[in-house]
């Protein structure tokens, strides 16, 4: 049971992880896209429609990112190249994806999904307790550990993220050493929109193999607050999403059980969690003032 | 120019509605509360619609509103409405029930009829509602018969009457086979969000129930229960499609009749007020084909069906007690419709708390 | 090919007043693509989009129901997004001044006097203000994140409104549905012409509030103070200017007027609390402020557009068997053309063919770089 319960944690866990992760580099390169939900959901009908028309879950998976890139371009454009409010610029894109997914996915409503299988390493899989959790997952949930990995690696031990983070802190410095700021920007932008893409496509072929309307019910938001909450760092961010994974999975085992809270309050708890640890990692001052990047949300445009 | 003035009087048409449309159509218009593709309840009021429209065929016009927001937005859509030419207008969920009267107050010649609702306060509405605990008793019939451990889980969106008591005639109707049947209930305070419906099923597998069913729109629960390998029951539509070796059955609304007989009435002229409360003898409420059990489970169920269906047997007969123990209906006592349609406690032998 | 902006060294007027008209242009051009590529008739459906509800007065009653939560909200809003405050939970604020409100009705139902209303539309204000005083404290005294903290008490706020209706305010004689009592005759908002429509004096608070604020904002220190401190909070603090206090302010502002949209709303058009009362106001208010570029008169002319919207979606679905998911394409599209066509304001935009030629056009284009 104990296993179950950690991989039902895990599936509600790497959507979030896979999106936040993505929102985190685009926010170190110092732009903030609040769209993320709308990426998301793109994502999620993309992946569902193709790999319903092709039967391949994969297929679904890669559209789900190459839509996710495409989608995010448009805001690329507005806030880098003709310098829109970001905030707002961040809200329109998840306005117009809810309605654009919606449009897309008419046809595909009540139909049955492709689900994309586990992967099952032999005899490792079978072990006890631990055999399903690390060896008997779906191929995505792997992908999420590396590529939480992966961003670390780049952004701290590499060249290329010793530059991004470099754009984040300071535009202008960097634009002055010779840094393209701004085509930097649109890298980290569009592989943002990808990992949306892909936590979109994660939930309509491996959460729940099925298209409705607005079916990311909220996670692109969530995968926002995470990066915040983890002070932009990328471990804490594979924390944070397993830690609200476990809250909003908890919630449902507490009601089963019948313990007798409203469950309202229950249902709220994730959100309170979520604003009580915010304030308990924004509160030390230091902490925060050495990872946020200090040009985020800021408007560049390079001077000649 | 005579062409000209002909394309400049068609578009004119175009433009104006009603304007060509013959005079003896019948118009009937619906608002729902949610998207017609929510392959759940609202869905079903759509196909009830399509189901008159292909019934009465030329001689009755629809029209529809989806995704109408409970409150102020609920006032204007039904006015649009009752302006634009509609004979009959269907508003489909509870919290359109100030709205509808309000409007059926300043539009008399309009008959309006409001579903799941109590309120008629003026002679041009009639409410509707369908018995679907009727379902969930056999429903509870099959779940008793099927589980092994005698536990089954219950996903609840809401804690209103309907859903109370289709919880409650659940529990009965496992208690006829198993007394000691168990349910234990998650509310997920939604309708619809296929994701968290999902975490709901999976939670209560993890709790040891081998039996899954829903009084929440998507088929995200069928999907996991068929992961894991255990029965499920459908919900508002047919989810064979969603689980094929894990569905029992499914309660299926269907308010296609309904629609055709008062439609009908507005055309000929004899619509009076009413208040329906339909079960499954009216054709409200019918069960999908029974599935994925062995014969004798399945002849149990058919002749529950049957039972309710004649009128000879009412899920909510006495003896029943309260979950307190404390009696409630003595042997033999049917509790009244109306009581039910207020039911806020649940019977003995629900494993949860019921908010309060 | 390249497209390159030129800071101007004003802003332009022309293009201030023009913008708005280019972008609702492209908006229709690019609309009628969208319907003609639905399959609809794009002179028809744009007729009813944009026209029809505007031929009958009724409907003109209903537009103003839709636009006044929108633009008080909006006006609100505009004081924090000015001073740099990024209040994104003003549905939550919208909802707890409902609550707030609607104290007295609702747990004191025999107490019936003319003063009601008044008393109604104080409490709301100041639930709104003390809810979203939450995040604003929580930014200045912990340097937590607004954004997020506003946007995770919209959650809190419908799920407490929730069990609320639910439960202890449940209405006793409603057959246990969730709702609370309907309010009494002293507490409900009154209808401003009740011949020819329903729309309430909502609508007026509205036009009041984005007059007062426009005042304040273009004509006061106050005003002055909220500008500079959002275009530089370096520049305020030597002005003397507290970048906290500002915080503070701005946030209690917005979450009065999202409060009084909140009781306007409740009292006005819905008369009682039930689970959801909003259809995401305080979301779309977000849309308006931008639309109306901040500026409390614009936001008027914004709401009453975005309020259009949604009728003639309605209209539109109704004639033309438009699906309600294009009415939401629909809008992002619009404030992506807002947004684009403002870039001309600040900026020159130019094509060009090379990067040498670039660097050697802005040089001369502009000397004092």
């Amino acid at each position: 049971m104990f296993e179950a319960i950690v991989i039902t944690i895990a599936t509600a866990a790497t959507p979030l992880l896979i999106a936040a992760m993505g929102e985190l580099v685009v926010e170190r390169s110092g732009v903030l896209n609040l769209g993320v939900e709308g990426m998301m959901i793109m994502g999620a009908v993309t992946g569902f429609s193709v790999a319903y028309m092709t039967g391949s879950p994969w297929l679904g998976v890669l559209a789900a990112i190459v839509v996710g890139a495409l989608f995010s371009l448009l805001f690329g454009f507005l806030t880098l190249t003709l310098v829109t409010n970001q905030v707002a610029t961040g809200l329109a894109l998840t306005l117009l994806g809810l309605g654009l997914s919606g449009m897309i996915g008419e046809s595909f409503v009540g139909l049955p999904g492709v689900k994309m299988g586990t992967v099952n390493v032999p005899y490792l899989s079978e072990l006890p307790y631990v055999g399903r959790l690390l060896f008997g997952q779906d191929p995505i949930f792997y992908i999420s550990i590396a590529l939480t990995i992966g961003v670390s690696w780049f952004l701290f031990y590499t060249k290329a993220g010793l530059t991004l983070r470099s754009v984040g802190d300071n535009h202008a410095s960097a634009h002055a050493l010779g840094i393209r700021v701004i085509a930097i920007r649109y890298m980290a932008i569009m592989f943002g929109g990808a990992c949306a893409g892909l936590a979109g496509g994660y939930l309509a072929l491996v959460y729940v193999p099925q298209w409705v309307e607005g079916m990311s019910a909220g996670r692109g938001w969530i995968a926002l607050a995470l990066v915040v909450f983890a002070s932009w760092r990328p471990g804490r961010v594979l924390a944070g999403a397993y830690l609200f994974g476990a809250v909003s999975i908890g919630q449902l085992h507490a009601q089963a059980l019948g313990w007798p809270i409203p469950s309202q309050l229950l249902s709220a708890l994730p959100y309170l969690a979520t604003i009580i640890v915010l304030v308990l990692i924004s509160r030390n001052k230091r902490l925060t003032m050495v990872n946020t990047p200090a040009s985020l949300g800021q408007p560049f445009v390079p001077d000649r | 120019m005579k062409k000209y003035l002909l394309a400049l009087a068609a578009s004119a048409a175009i433009l104006l509605p009603g304007a060509a449309s013959a005079q003896d159509k019948t118009k009937a218009c619906f608002i729902y509360v949610g998207p017609i593709g929510d392959f759940g309840y609202s869905y079903q009021h759509h196909q009830g619609l399509l189901d008159a429209q292909k019934h009465f065929g030329d001689k009755l016009e629809t029209a529809y509103l989806e995704s109408v927001p409970e409150g102020a937005d609920a006032e204007r859509a039904i006015e649009r409405f009752a302006r634009s030419g509609c004979d009959i207008i269907f508003a489909t969920s509870f919290g359109f029930m100030d709205a509808t009267n309000k409007i059926a107050g300043r539009f008399p010649d309009i008959k309006f009829e409001h579903a799941t609702g109590y309120k008629r306060e003026h002679p041009n509405v009639a409410t509707y509602n369908s018995k679907f605990h009727e379902g969930r008793y056999v429903q509870g019939v099959i779940a008793a018969s099927l589980s092994e451990k005698g536990v089954a889980g219950y996903i609840a969106s809401f804690p209103i009457p309907e859903v109370v008591m289709g919880i409650n005639a659940f529990v009965l109707g496992a208690q006829s086979v198993n007394p000691d049947f168990k349910v234990k209930v998650v509310w997920a305070n939604t309708w619809f969000d296929a994701g968290k419906e999902a975490d709901a099923a999976k939670a209560l597998i993890d709790q040891g129930v081998d039996i899954i069913t829903q009084h929440t729109d998507s088929t995200a629960p069928i999907q996991v229960a068929s992961e894991r390998g255990i029965k499920a029951f459908g919900q508002a539509t047919d989810m064979i499609k969603f689980g094929p070796e894990t569905q029992l059955t499914s309660i299926i609304d269907d308010w296609g009749p309904y629609y055709i007989e008062r439609i009908g009435k507005v055309m000929d002229g004899t619509w009076e007020q009413q208040d329906v409360w339909g079960g499954m003898k009216e054709g409200h409420v019918v069960m999908a084909p029974y599935t994925n059990m062995p014969d004798d489970v399945k002849k149990l169920a058919e002749e529950t069906e049957a039972k309710i269906k004649s009128g000879e047997f009412n899920p909510y007969t006495g003896p029943i007690n309260k979950q307190d123990g404390t009696q409630w209906l003595a042997d033999g006592e049917v509790a009244e419709d109306g009581f039910l349609l207020g039911l806020n406690f649940y019977v003995e032998g629900v494993d949860d708390q019921l908010p309060q | 090919m390249r497209l390159e902006l030129v800071k101007r060294p004003q802003q332009s007027r022309a293009f201030s007043a023009l913008s708005p008209f280019i972008a609702f242009g492209l908006t229709i051009i690019a609309g009628a693509i969208l319907f003609a590529a639905l399959g609809k008739n794009p002179a028809t459906t744009l007729y009813y989009y944009f026209v029809e509800p505007l031929m009958e007065v009724w409907s003109l009653h209903e537009l103003a129901i839709k636009a006044a939560p929108l633009i008080l909200i909006a006006v609100g809003l505009s004081v924090c997004f000015l001073s740099n405050n990024w209040n994104i939970g003003a549905e939550g604020q919208f909802v707890i001044g409902a609550v707030v409100g609607s104290v007295l009705p609702v747990m004191f139902p025999d107490f019936q006097f003319w003063f009601v209303l008044p008393l109604m539309l104080i409490m709301g204000m100041i639930g709104g203000a003390a809810y979203a005083s939450i995040p604003g404290i929580l930014k200045v005294r912990f340097n937590t994140n607004e954004i997020l903290t506003s946007l995770m008490l919209v959650y809190v706020a419908q799920l407490f409104l929730d069990w609320l209706v639910r439960g202890p305010w449940r209405n006793p004689a409603g057959m246990n549905f969730p709702e609370t009592r309907t309010f009494h005759s002293y507490a409900i908002l009154p209808e401003i012409l009740p011949a020819s429509g329903r729309a309430h004096w909502g609508f007026v608070f509205a036009i009041i509030a984005a007059i007062v604020l426009w005042f304040v904002l273009s004509k006061t220190l106050k005003g002055f103070e909220i500008k500079v401190l959002g275009q530089s909070p370096r520049a305020g603090r030597f002005a003397g200017f507290s970048a906290g206090k500002m915080t503070l302010f701005a946030f209690a502002v917005s979450g009065a007027m999202a409060g009084l949209a909140g009781i306007s709303e409740v009292s006005g058009a819905i008369g009682q609390l039930r689970p959801a009362i909003s259809p995401g106001y305080g979301f779309t208010a977000i849309i308006v402020a931008f639309l109306g570029r901040l500026n409390p008169l614009g936001i008027v002319a914004a709401g009453l557009v975005l309020a259009l919207t949604y009728l003639g979606g309605e209209a539109a679905q109704i004639s033309v068997g438009l699906s309600d998911k294009v009415v939401r394409a629909f809008q992002g599209m619009i404030l992506f053309f807002v947004l684009a066509c403002d870039t001309l304001i600040h900026y020159q935009i130019r094509f060009v063919k090379s990067k040498a030629a670039t660097a050697s056009l802005a040089a001369a284009q502009v000397p004092n770089v």
